[in-house]
């Protein structure tokens, strides 16, 4: 595990390497006043009802909350998936409150990676074939594809099972596939809806550990949503959800560092299947 | 995203459920192969009809008794009781009074048993004149047709076509030998070169010729005439011939102003196209059936399309969550259903054209298979993998990222 991550394997030397704290930098996500109510019938569901929310380039923020308390959801509208119902949201400086659904689809292609607890990834598919798949929307030549995506496979530490179907791996290296498609297309952000929620212990932190070292070696801004406080301390900046509403939002003194903690775990067979 | 990627995706999406992708391709494969095989089989039996018409030559005429009716040409034949007959002094009147025409003879038949020995040997007499073989450009392969000094003093001579030269008379010679029709002696004179089968697979050289005032007179024992083969003096004069013989008719026949003609003349246009719409009435029918198995093909094409959405929703909002836009998945169950479309069609072309091959060895039905049959299926499955595609695809564009996500 180790041998994980090497500095420098990553494409278009984009190393936008961004101090974690630095005030100046430019906001990536700037939420105002969101609501957002879904109407089912007579029913009204009021899952959020005024979020405000600025989080900078290069910011790694775990959000928490109960469940039903509006985290998903909030994610939903931050990957342009879904749009507010009220309020305003810029993502990268640019107004995507109001884009067309095929706006929001461009966007995510180009500036978002998603990774999601149930892994997400195509059955009966090549590894190597689902890191290619957002470029195959992109329009990039074939060639570079296979490139970008072996070059991602090899950076969260999966050289060699490029061919492996989702059904031959571990639901860690499943999860590792995710954040290679996810960080392919050289996103702006990435966001995770709770995606340590199927593993077990060490395999979560050695997910963090790719996510820690994305966020500080490439100034990828990372938000994740968790339950898990052991997953949110990983993060600098911890946003708490309750009913629809932000209760707190506070800095993480000192984030703990996966690849310490890794490095004094006991050694697992390299074969985890 | 490139078309040929979406092409690789749809392939390998169908390659997984291989059996199915069959199933549901049989109706196209059905559909198009039925359309192949019908038209091929039209198109050779009209080909035939053609050939078989311009070797009968262009300058051909057939006069028959009876007003024109359903059926061609054998329209009045044998019904003389309804109407005036055609009569050998009218015939005899066409030959020397108009211009245009060339050559006459009558024909009579009459179903009757040969016996030669011990061969017995049952067919269809026909009475002609001296001039059959020029009319219908059939010559005689040994001995000779017989003269109209036979025709004049009603002999009792015959010219047998070759079928019935080799059963009767296996291994000899036929010319000169007697031959029993109807219990009468008739001596052979001519053997009639080998002609084959006709369009509708009757044997052409199972026929014997002799004059017609015999047959008349010893088989039929009447003078009636049903039909005529009348030849015109050249290929442009047929038109002219054949106004001038019903002119002729009409005078002798006393038909006054508005009176229906009691006779028929037609010429080898006219025998053609009845032949032709026969044909393609044929077509009509069997592509009207062909037409409904597309369809229920189609039907099932949108069937399976719409499970593979629902079964597919998660794959979708994967899709979806990661940019591609509606169109780039509509796209992808459109060329899947094209492709499921095509594939059967081109199966079906495959299948079609193996048994439009086949059918002529098999059956002995002359068989043409078209290049605008292949062309309209390959067309017109790519229209039902489209028409019958739209709407699953339309409904897999449709759906929501994020229920299509939740969905189990
Ligand atoms: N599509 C929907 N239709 C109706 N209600 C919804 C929908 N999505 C979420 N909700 C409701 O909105 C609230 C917030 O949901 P969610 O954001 O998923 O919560 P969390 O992710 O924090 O558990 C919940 O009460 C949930 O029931
Ligand atoms: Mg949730």
């Amino acid at each position: 595990m180790q041998t994980a991550f090497e500095v420098g394997v990553f494409d278009n030397g984009a190393h936008r390497v961004v101090l974690t704290h630095d005030p100046e930098a430019p906001e990536v996500i700037r939420l105002e006043g969101i609501h957002k109510t879904y109407s089912m019938g007579d029913v009204e569901v009021h899952a959020l009802r005024g979020v405000t929310l600025n989080i900078k380039e290069g910011e790694f923020v775990a959000i928490m909350g109960t469940s039903g308390s509006g985290k998903s959801t909030t994610m939903n509208i931050i990957g342009c998936l879904d749009s507010p119902t009220r309020g305003s949201y810029a993502l990268d400086g640019e107004d995507v409150s109001t884009l067309s659904k095929d706006e929001r689809a461009d966007i995510r292609l180009r500036k978002l990676g998603f990774v999601f607890q149930g892994f997400n990834l195509l059955s009966r598919t090549s590894a190597l074939e689902n890191v290619e798949l957002p470029m195959l929307y992109a329009g990039i030549e074939p060639a570079e594809r296979h490139r970008r995506a072996t070059e991602a496979l090899h950076a969260v530490g999966l050289a060699g099972r490029e061919q492996n179907h989702p059904n031959q791996l571990s639901g860690g290296q499943q999860q590792r596939v995710a954040i290679a498609r996810a960080l392919v297309n050289d996103p702006k952000l990435i966001l995770a809806d709770e995606p340590t929620g199927a593993l077990d212990s060490r395999t979560s932190v050695e997910v963090m550990d790719i996510f820690q070292r994305l966020n500080r070696e490439r100034g990828i801004t990372l938000v994740l949503v968790t339950h898990e406080p052991d997953i949110a301390a990983y993060a600098d900046r911890v946003v708490v959800f309750r009913d629809g509403r932000i209760q707190k939002d506070y800095r993480v003194n000192a984030p703990r560092d996966a690849a310490e903690e890794l490095k004094n775990l006991p050694a697992v067979d390299e074969d985890e299947e | 995203m490139n078309v040929l990627a979406i092409i690789r995706i749809a392939f390998r999406a169908l390659a997984r459920n291989k059996s199915r992708a069959a199933l549901t391709m049989l109706g196209i494969i059905i559909g198009v192969s039925a359309v192949i095989i019908m038209v091929s089989i039209g198109q050779g039996a009209s080909a035939t009809v053609q050939s078989q018409i311009a070797s009968m030559g262009t300058n051909l005429l057939f006069v028959s008794a009876g007003a024109q009716n359903f059926g061609g040409v054998r329209g009045g034949a044998g019904d003389s009781s309804t109407s005036s007959p055609l009569t050998v002094e009218d015939l005899e009147a066409i030959r020397r009074e108009v211009p245009s025409v060339a050559m006459v003879s009558p024909v009579v038949s009459s179903r009757a048993q040969l016996v030669a020995g011990n061969q017995n040997w049952s067919t269809q007499v026909q009475g002609v004149s001296e001039q059959f073989t020029d009319i219908r450009k059939w010559a005689v392969a040994s001995g000779s047709f017989f003269t109209d000094s036979d025709v004049r003093t009603a002999a009792r001579v015959v010219v047998i076509g070759q079928t019935i030269a080799d059963n009767m008379f296996p291994g000899q010679d036929a010319v000169g030998q007697t031959l029993r029709v109807s219990n009468m002696p008739f001596r052979v004179v001519g053997v009639m070169a080998r002609k084959g089968q006709d369009p509708q697979g009757r044997d052409q050289d199972d026929a014997a010729f002799a004059p017609y005032t015999s047959v008349q007179k010893k088989l039929l024992g009447n003078t009636r005439v049903q039909v005529a083969y009348v030849s015109a003096v050249s290929a442009e004069a047929t038109y002219t011939a054949q106004t001038q013989i019903a002119e002729l008719l009409r005078q002798r026949h006393k038909l006054g102003q508005g009176a229906a003609d009691d006779f028929t003349v037609r010429n080898m246009s006219d025998v053609a196209e009845a032949a032709n719409e026969t044909n393609s009435t044929m077509t009509v029918l069997l592509g009207c059936i062909a037409g409904v198995s597309l369809l229920v093909g189609g039907i099932g094409i949108m069937n399976i399309m719409l499970v593979s959405v629902t079964e597919r929703t998660r794959e979708i909002g994967i899709r979806m969550a990661i940019g591609a836009r509606s169109s780039a998945v509509r796209t992808q169950f459109l060329i899947e259903s094209i492709v499921l479309s095509l594939t059967g069609g081109a199966t079906g072309i495959v299948l079609g054209v193996v048994a439009s091959v086949t059918v002529p060895l098999l059956l002995g039905w002359p068989t043409l298979v078209s290049t605008a049959s292949i062309v309209g299926s390959v067309l017109f499955s790519a229209a039902v993998g489209i028409f019958f595609g739209y709407y699953p695809a339309r409904k897999a564009a449709g759906l929501d990222p994020i229920d299509a996500l939740r969905y189990e």
